[in-house]
């Protein structure tokens, strides 16, 4: 109970104050993302360019879709630690794909087009999600647990797949009828990368669906107080078996966008991204209690996260300071989320 | 009606002989909500003394402020004489002040034992010494006259259960000032009976009590003093000796309240809810907590159900809502069998349940009043993909306005709502999806006597339009209330059945009650 800031409350004179603190708390991810921009600008006078933006905004995208479904996760007040794996997987997958599939019995080897390539790779990542969803859901895995099971299984999936080598040739062949894959990571609309363009449309799609479908509404109650939900009729378990299979989607698409940004897939892609995503959930003030969260936060802590790191390794700090700068940040932000949830909800 | 003519209202100076703890001028607000207005409090020493009030009057605020738990915006606290300042929970139990909170402040996945020690727990040479504790929970819960073992888990107890555990907590500290916010919502009868000796014992120790509860006349049995809060102001004080009932209810609310009789003047329908050989197991140990029950309810009849703690109650409705498995038996709804339907579809058949426990089972503590009124009814204003917003709205509006529920709006966190308008959410959330047969357990729990009175007319005005409803009560007087039917509930089967104009000893003789003199 935060008796300090309500006693403040009362006072007329403090009231103005009380709202600049609560707007700095709320807006917190977004100011720290502009304190970020403005620092490194001073620091360095390559930050600001629109060629380092767009290039710092390509390894947002990676996270940031990610994010997105983990968001979904941590707002079912669940965890998702295979995402890392889950995007390496789907890269190799797609190489697999790529390189062609020989139908021994048949004699023949296949090369699918780009879009099934696609297709295929986001339904691996779907059902390696649902494994996690049905786990969590019917058999009563901890999350935690459940999906650090699939962390593993994946990771070694990919490795056996490739024997722990790299697909580096995925431009496909104009003979075969499979070009195109590095249009995801290479291309540019408008001047704005494809896998920008990519996360922006998750954005928009995971925003709308949780702020205005029955959707959204399922998943921020059972989140909230599974057990009311249940009562007023939510389909609790369904609702969590569907933002597990999601987060592998996102996961999929990542993999996707990362192996084409590099036109090659190795089975060590993604390799502790997970922990990385969760910082950008957690920063963009979700609450790891599940309920309380939002696409923009989520977003913006992304952004936070992504243009310290670069920024960092811009100015030339050693990797061991960034791992201390980042770690610091992501303390902070949970220390910040728990002063602006705890007045509020139970006693 | 009784007039008294002794003026206790508190003395600028507070004479520490006869009071122990004072609160002078005290307010509070939370933003724009002020909620204690100036408010001053004499805590009678050695005796018990009464906070009456309607839901949102602001009794829980002066508690939390008494006890640490929050600090006033203004005002002061006057302990044995001299001004203290009381910031935290630690530093009220350090000047021997304990709380009982409304809302029940356990650890669910903790034990009995581990819950009553929190925060204090008895060290020996090796560490934390459990022997110890767990002689001490076990003593305190003979005293309670409860069976429960220290080492259960508390998410294993029934409500009432948890509610000694919270109960027992507050008196293993030894505290000479003991704050009872709503202690007994979910006792039984004779469990209050027992509570009722326990304070007594304590009075004769020298400790000063302060009570809190919607059921009166309960209260007036033990108090000794009365004090009346009405939207954050006091309006009355006066001994126990000069008052009655009906001075409480004018005080608090301005008017007398009539609990209401059994609509009438409808033709009761067919059969719209059936329970037949309703089996269900108990959840801990062997046995069932329900056992081959048979009842039917008809459209616009209204049903009571009344029966002690551990009668199965709980269980018979959890199963007929479809959240607790049934080993036998089936329930029909309007002559279809829906046993194997899940909650979602027997809500959207019209079969709906108002739970208990509010807390656990009725609120989304992360999700705004409004988002859960209209929790239940998300179909209702979702149009294709998109939920409407004006649809939504309009629902909100109508449930607010139906059970009247005192909130700054829809947009206000559900934790800031008081206790009881917590309640009248769980209730209006379920009404709201217009269901054809509602079950309702221990609806008017924390509730006051306008709102309880409100609640029962609301219900009875559904049965006359058709609506079958089946409540649970622990209150004998609230069976003889607006159920045309009371059916008392004894380990799992029905023991008796009552009509109307039956009396209230008849009744808790059947559930198998002591009678309280
Ligand atoms: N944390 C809070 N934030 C905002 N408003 C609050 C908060 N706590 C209490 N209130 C408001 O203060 C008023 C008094 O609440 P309080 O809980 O003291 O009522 P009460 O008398 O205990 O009612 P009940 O009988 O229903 O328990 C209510 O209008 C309530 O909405
Ligand atoms: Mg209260």
């Amino acid at each position: 109970m935060s008796d300090t800031t309500n006693a403040a409350a009362g006072k007329p004179g403090k009231k103005g104050g009380m709202n600049i603190i609560q707007l700095l708390l709320e807006g917190r991810a977004f100011f720290a993302l502009i304190a970020i921009i403005i620092t490194f600008s001073l620091l360095s006078p390559n930050y600001a360019s629109v060629s380092n933006f767009l290039i710092m905004s390509n390894h947002v995208a990676i996270f940031g879709l990610l994010a997105m479904g983990m968001l979904l996760v941590i707002l079912n007040g669940g965890i998702d630690l295979s995402v890392g794996s889950v995007l390496g997987l789907s890269g190799v997958f797609a190489g697999f794909l790529m390189q062609g599939v020989e139908i021994q019995s048949a004699g023949i080897i296949l090369y699918p087009p780009v879009w099934a390539v696609v297709v295929l790779t986001v339904a691996l990542g779907a059902v390696v999600g649902m494994c996690n969803g049905v786990l969590v859901a019917y058999f009563k895995v901890p999350a935690f647990v459940a999906t650090l099971g699939s962390l593993y299984v994946a990771r070694g999936v990919a490795l056996l797949m490739t024997d722990g080598l790299t697909f580096n040739n995925l431009s496909g062949d104009p003979g075969l009828g499979n070009t195109g894959f590095e249009w995801l990571g290479f291309n540019r609309i408008a001047g704005v990368p494809v896998g920008v363009i990519v996360l922006a449309v998750a954005a928009v799609i995971t925003g709308l669906v949780l702020s205005r479908t029955a959707f959204g509404r399922w998943l921020y109650s059972s989140g909230g107080n599974a057990r009311a939900a249940e009562l007023s009729g939510v389909p609790v378990k369904h609702v969590q078996v569907a933002v597990y299979s999601l987060s592998g989607v996102f996961a999929a698409i990542a993999g996707l966008v990362l192996s084409s940004q590099l036109t090659s897939a190795g089975p060590q892609a993604g390799f502790t991204y997970e922990l990385t995503t969760i910082a950008a959930v957690v920063v963009g003030g979700a609450s790891l209690m599940g309920g309380r969260g939002t696409v923009t936060g989520t977003l913006l802590g992304a952004f936070v996260i992504g243009f310290l790191s670069d920024g960092l390794v811009i100015i030339g700090v050693s990797s061991y300071w960034q791992t201390v700068f980042t770690g610091a940040v992501i303390v902070l932000a949970v220390m910040l989320n728990s002063i602006q949830y705890g007045g509020v909800g139970k006693k | 009606m009784r007039t008294p003519e002794t003026d206790e209202s508190p003395q600028a100076e507070p004479d520490t002989a006869e009071v122990v703890l004072a609160a002078r001028n005290v307010s509070k607000s939370f933003g724009a909500v002020h909620a204690l207005k100036g408010v001053n409090f004499d805590v009678h020493r050695g005796q018990v003394t009464t906070l009456f009030g309607e839901n949102g009057a602001g009794k829980s605020t002066l508690m939390k402020i008494l006890s640490g738990v929050q600090l006033p915006s203004d005002g002061e606290l006057i302990l044995d004489g001299a001004p203290v300042e009381i910031a935290s929970t630690v530093a009220a139990r350090d000047l021997g002040i304990a709380i009982i909170h409304q809302e029940l402040s356990l650890a669910p996945n903790m034990t009995v034992r581990d819950n009553i020690f929190l925060g204090r727990e008895i060290m020996g040479p090796t560490g934390v010494n459990y022997a110890e504790e767990e002689r001490q929970a076990r003593a305190l819960m003979r005293e309670l006259e409860e069976d429960i073992d220290p080492l259960t888990l508390i998410e294993d107890l029934r409500l009432g259960q948890q509610q000694i555990v919270e109960i027992a907590r507050a008196l293993s500290v030894n505290s000479r000032i003991l704050i009872m916010d709503e202690p007994t919502s979910a006792l039984s009868a004779s469990e209050v009976e027992v509570l009722f000796k326990v304070i007594r014992d304590l009075k004769a120790r020298g400790v000063s009590i302060v009570y809190i509860s919607h059921h009166l006349e309960e209260a007036l049995t033990i108090t000794d003093h009365a004090v009346v809060l009405r939207d954050g102001v006091m309006t009355a004080y006066a001994p126990r000796a000069e008052i009655d009932l009906e001075w409480i209810v004018r005080n608090m609310v301005g008017e007398n309240f009539d609990i209401g009789s059994p609509p009438s003047g409808h033709k009761l329908g067919e059969t719209a809810l059936e329970l037949k050989g309703l089996t269900v197991p108990a959840a801990t140990g062997t046995g069932n907590a329900v056992d081959g029950l048979d009842l039917s309810v008809k459209v616009g009849e209204v049903v009571c159900i009344y029966g002690l703690m551990g009668a199965g109650r709980t269980e018979m409705m959890e199963c007929v809502a479809g959240r607790l498995p049934a080993t036998g038996g089936e329930v029909l709804l309007h002559g279809q069998d829906v046993s194997h339907l899940s909650i979602a579809q027997r809500i959207a058949a019209g079969l709906v349940l108002v739970p208990e426990d509010r807390q656990r089972d009725g609120l989304v503590q992360t999700m705004t009043v409004g988002r859960n009124l209209s929790l239940a009814s998300i179909g209702k204003f979702t149009r294709g993909l998109f939920t409407n917003r004006r649809d939504e709205k309009a629902i909100i509006e109508d449930s607010i306005r139906e059970v009247t529920v005192k909130t700054d709006g829809p947009d206000a966190a559900i934790g800031s709502l008081s206790g009881g308008n917590q309640q009248k959410v769980v209730i209006g959330k379920m009404l709201v999806t217009h269901p054809s047969v509602v079950v309702l357990d221990e609806p008017s729990r924390g509730i006051d006597v306008g709102a309880k009175a409100e609640v029962f007319r609301i219900l009875a005005e559904h049965a006359k339009n058709g609506m079958a409803v089946v409540y649970s009560t622990s209150e004998v007087d609230e069976c003889l209330s607006i159920a045309h039917r009371i059916i008392v509930m004894r380990r799992g089967r029905i023991a008796a059945e009552f009509t109307h104009d039956t009396t209230k000893e008849a009744i808790m003789a059947a559930s198998g009650e002591s009678l309280v003199a």
